[in-house]
């Protein structure tokens, strides 16, 4: 068990901050199949990470069946090919492999990492686990009972009762205003025939991104590519469309019996695409991304002691770009912290940042390149974000030159454009003194 | 799978799951400066990166009684003003140069560290030599820290049921040590923290001598001593250090067992906690021996516990068992089992007893413990590729009084350990006067939420 300083728990999905490293020399391999993958070769360690993953993710839930995807994610490895839930679980022990199946909005990832010696049981064992799942009941309800488990969990949890308050409020009728784990109802009712759909709704070959780092050469991974990820299908459910951000400005106040209110709050965002979005970046690292030297950090915590941690932080997702924060504070202190967060983001709106501020964000931004690279699983993960967002593969020797062009005058134009003070809107989830809901539009 | 990571990470307040030993040792360098500073050099020089940590032996374990939190609440204070730095301009230069810094208290050290580009490591033991022996902070500062660490406690304890159940768990396992006082205090205590009690503490314990310097990534380890000589050499030792002695245990003989009630809690479970041996200097075998027990029993998805609970009987969503070993005292070997709904706390705690009881006549199964040392084999492999937690794991293990030795023989002996080592061990680790029993679980009356 650990204190810590602080916790930088909200700065993960975060922004796609792509780092910079010269020596990173990604490579594209073909397999002969015609499967497309980001090759990284460091062979110093006898072993290889592989990121695999399939846009869509439980955004491809059928009307009706919400939380079918994440269901089926957590029953991949609970049974496939020949071998039942145990039996498989032993296998892999046995390999000493590592496989992770994870599921969000916007992707279903499953990740690899195996020893060289045992390279191709591994691939084997991973293959059926994608193609050949089983889908057992008797692990079907096991899992459901976990995933109900977590459910009533969040229920109980005031972040989570604020991210979901947020989230309908923000996201109308798109899968990104519903938790994509499902309700209570709607997983008790899902059926084995409603996983198998949810399986064939995200595995295709025209949504898969694929990166590997490590123990491999080129001429082993096209064939190892066809064997693992050549029998999917070209093509699966259609994805969802952009979403229109609904929320304006304001308060809402959910009642639960905690000491510690906790609030999330937003506003429409950027876009990663969009030619503003460095600028943007630079912007909330000054506002509030990051550790201590924020300026919501600075002002509600180290200046007035009103917290242990407030963050904000983009969230440029494939179908709506938000612009979010998270701050707990007693329900006592609540209302200060949210009045002094309006105030930062009305002044930085009016006034943009300092050069001292801008130039310190910068060589923040660019200079925290090296240290996302340490390990081959993260560059696997970045390289299948970069061919996610549709990157070009030298864009890693380019992206600090973008976050140097930015100006104090791009900052300044962009703080007035995206910065809304009246239309940010704080869900607070706890007791909060002095503090109401405003009719939400 | 995401599902069954969830329902661990809630258990990860109260109970760490062990760490698996790896050694590199060939990438290993330790050497001590003049002034008592013990110095560990990790290389790698894969990315041109550094990661540069200073622990102290002083955590919350070695608080004076009354001033519960102040180990924690210096760490905070710790990035205050110097006599050369201003209120929180240690970490603005370390973000300025591309970095990032942080800290962390246990209850045996406090260790900070930063992450940076490797030509930034002088800058770096520049600044943390300094405020090893230079901190300067006002009672303002103390007032606000205060009250930050107060919304700490609320975020990470308060707000959490299971915080405070884990919280009474420890408390009760240890009836004299002070483990059973939580790490970032009690709030009665905390709410009391002045200026003198966190000086009280720096100056007892912010010492050389009582430091371990850890370096990981591209730098070379002449390098490094040429800079610890320069930085941390001029700094001189602490001769009235006081020895690390805790109030002991007595004999432990009583089971304790104990209902901890709150409406915010979503899922009802059993824990069970017993009093462990820890790794010991040069005598590591037993705690080896306990590490693969609670692997054997309840480590993943074919230990025994979840057969027999979670695919055999049904009776858990959730089982599981750990050990923590890096510990300068006496540790725990905890079991907890979640129900399956219908399943009451009761009937849980009884399925888990019958378990661990049939399990003492079962005994290890062979073929499982070979997968498992397969498996500590390959994590020595994967180990080379994150040389930052091969340093933690030396940082936590000198500070407990281990030795480099001790770390790097740690992969062989648990390769050694035997069926009958393990069982031997559940032996001695599983008994109930040792032991505390807790319910988490729901009001009587429920509340209308």
């Amino acid at each position: 068990m650990l204190m810590t300083r602080f916790v930088a728990a909200f700065a993960v999905a975060v922004a796609l901050a792509l780092p910079a490293r010269a020596e990173v020399k990604i490579q594209e391999v073909v397999s002969p199949g015609g499967i497309t993958a980001w090759l990284v070769q460091e062979p110093s360690i006898p072993f290889m990470a592989l990121e695999v993953r399939f846009r869509g993710g439980a955004s491809l839930d059928a009307p009706g069946k919400r939380g079918a995807i994440n269901l089926m994610t957590g029953l991949l490895e609970e049974g496939a090919g020949d071998l039942d839930a145990r039996e498989f679980a032993r296998e892999l022990e046995g390999l000493a492999a590592t496989f992770g199946y994870d599921v969000g909005d916007d992707a279903l990832s499953v990740s690899g990492r195996f020893l060289t010696e045992n390279r191709d049981e591994a691939v084997e064992l991973l293959r059926t686990s994608i193609i050949e799942p089983r889908f057992d009941q008797s692990a079907l309800e096991r899992v459901r009972e976990q995933v109900l488990t977590g459910l009533r969990s969040d229920m109980k949890d005031p972040a989570e009762i604020a991210r979901a308050a947020f989230d309908k409020m923000a996201f109308g009728d798109h899968p990104y205003a519903t938790d994509y784990k499902g309700t209570l109802e709607s997983v008790a009712a899902l059926t084995r025939d409603d996983i198998i759909s949810a399986h064939s709704a995200v595995f295709a070959k025209d949504r898969l991104y694929v990166g590997a780092v490590g123990d491999i050469t080129p001429e082993e991974l096209g064939p190892l590519l066809d064997t693992l990820l050549g029998a999917l299908p070209d093509t699966g459910a259609p994805q969802p469309g952009p979403a229109d951000i609904t929320i304006s400005g304001g308060n809402t106040v959910v009642d639960f019996d905690t000491p510690q209110s906790v609030a999330i709050f937003g506003q429409v965002g950027i876009e990663q695409d969009d030619p503003d979005f460095f600028a943007a970046r630079v912007l909330n690292q000054v506002l509030g991304a990051g550790g201590f030297e924020s300026r919501l950090m600075t002002e509600v915590r180290e200046k007035r002691g009103l917290t242990y941690g407030v963050y904000s932080f983009l969230v440029p997702r494939d179908h709506a770009a938000t612009l979010q924060g998270q701050v707990a504070s007693a329900n006592d202190r609540v209302a200060e912290a949210v009045a002094v967060i309006r105030d930062e983001w009305a002044r930085a709106a009016s006034e943009g940042v300092t050069q001292a501020e801008l130039d310190a964000a910068k060589t923040y931004v660019t200079g925290a390149y090296p240290l996302r690279f340490d390990g081959n699983a993260p560059i696997a993960r970045i390289m299948v974000g970069m061919q996610m967002l549709g990157l070009p593969i030298d864009y890693i020797a380019t992206r600090n030159e973008k976050v140097e062009a930015v100006t104090l005058e791009d900052v300044k134009r962009v703080a007035a454009e995206l910065l809304d003070p009246e239309a940010l809107h704080f869900v607070v989830v706890g007791r909060p003194d002095g503090l109401e809901s405003t009719p939400a539009n | 799978m995401p599902v069954l990571r969830a329902v661990l990470a809630a258990f990860s307040l109260s109970i760490s799951l062990p760490a698996f030993a790896a050694g590199i040792d060939d990438a290993v360098t330790s050497f001590t400066l003049d002034n008592g500073m013990q110095v560990v050099v990790v290389e790698d020089s894969r990315a041109p990166v550094v990661q540069h940590m200073v622990w102290y032996r002083a955590g919350s374990a070695d608080e004076p009684v009354g001033s519960s939190g102040v180990a924690h609440f210096l760490e905070h204070l710790l990035f205050k003003a110097t006599d050369t730095l201003k209120d929180g301009e240690f970490s603005s230069v370390v973000a300025a140069n591309g970095g990032r810094d942080n800290a962390f208290t246990s209850y045996d050290y406090t260790a900070y560290f930063q992450r940076v580009a490797a030509d930034r490591l002088e800058l770096m033991m520049r600044m943390e030599a300094d405020r090893m022996r230079n901190i300067k902070f006002t009672d303002e500062n103390v007032a606000t820290e205060r009250d930050v660490i107060l919304e700490e406690r609320n975020q990470r304890t308060d707000s959490n049921p299971r915080a405070l159940f884990g919280e009474q768990m420890n408390a009760a396992q240890y009836l004299n040590h002070r483990y059973g006082v939580p790490i970032i205090g009690w709030r009665h205590e905390m709410e009391e923290l002045d200026r003198d009690d966190a000086l009280g503490f720096y100056n007892t314990h912010y010492f050389p001598n009582n430091a371990i310097l850890v370096v990981s990534g591209d730098v070379r380890p002449d390098e490094v001593k040429a800079l610890a000589e320069t930085y941390y050499g001029v700094i001189p030792a602490n001769p009235d250090l006081p020895e690390r002695i805790r109030s002991a245990e007595p004999p432990q003989t009583t089971e304790r067992r104990l209902i901890y009630r709150d409406a915010r809690v979503a899922q009802e479970y059993v824990s069970r906690s017993y009093l462990a041996q820890e790794r010991d200097p040069g005598d590591q075998k037993e705690a080896a021996a306990l590490t693969l027990l609670a692997e054997v029993l309840g480590g993943g998805q074919t230990s025994y516990l979840t057969e027999k609970l979670q695919f055999e009987s049904q009776k858990a969503v959730f089982s599981g068992a750990f050990y923590r070993g890096v510990s300068l005292d006496d540790t725990t070997f905890d079991v907890v089992i979640v129900p399956t709904p219908g399943v009451s706390l009761e009937e849980a705690e009884a399925a888990m007893d019958e378990t661990l009881a049939q399990f003492m006549e079962d005994g290890v199964d062979a073929e499982q413990l070979e997968r498992i040392k397969y498996q500590l084999r390959a994590s020595q492999i994967f180990a080379q590729d994150n040389v930052d937690g091969v340093a933690r794991r030396y940082g936590a293990a000198l500070s407990v009084g281990l030795s480099v030795e001790d770390v790097q023989t740690w992969p062989d002996i648990l390769q050694a350990v035997t069926p009958e080592d393990i069982m031997a061990a559940a032996k001695t680790v599983l008994k109930r006067e040792a032991s505390v029993t807790g319910w988490l679980t729901r009001p009587i009356t429920p509340e209308v939420n």
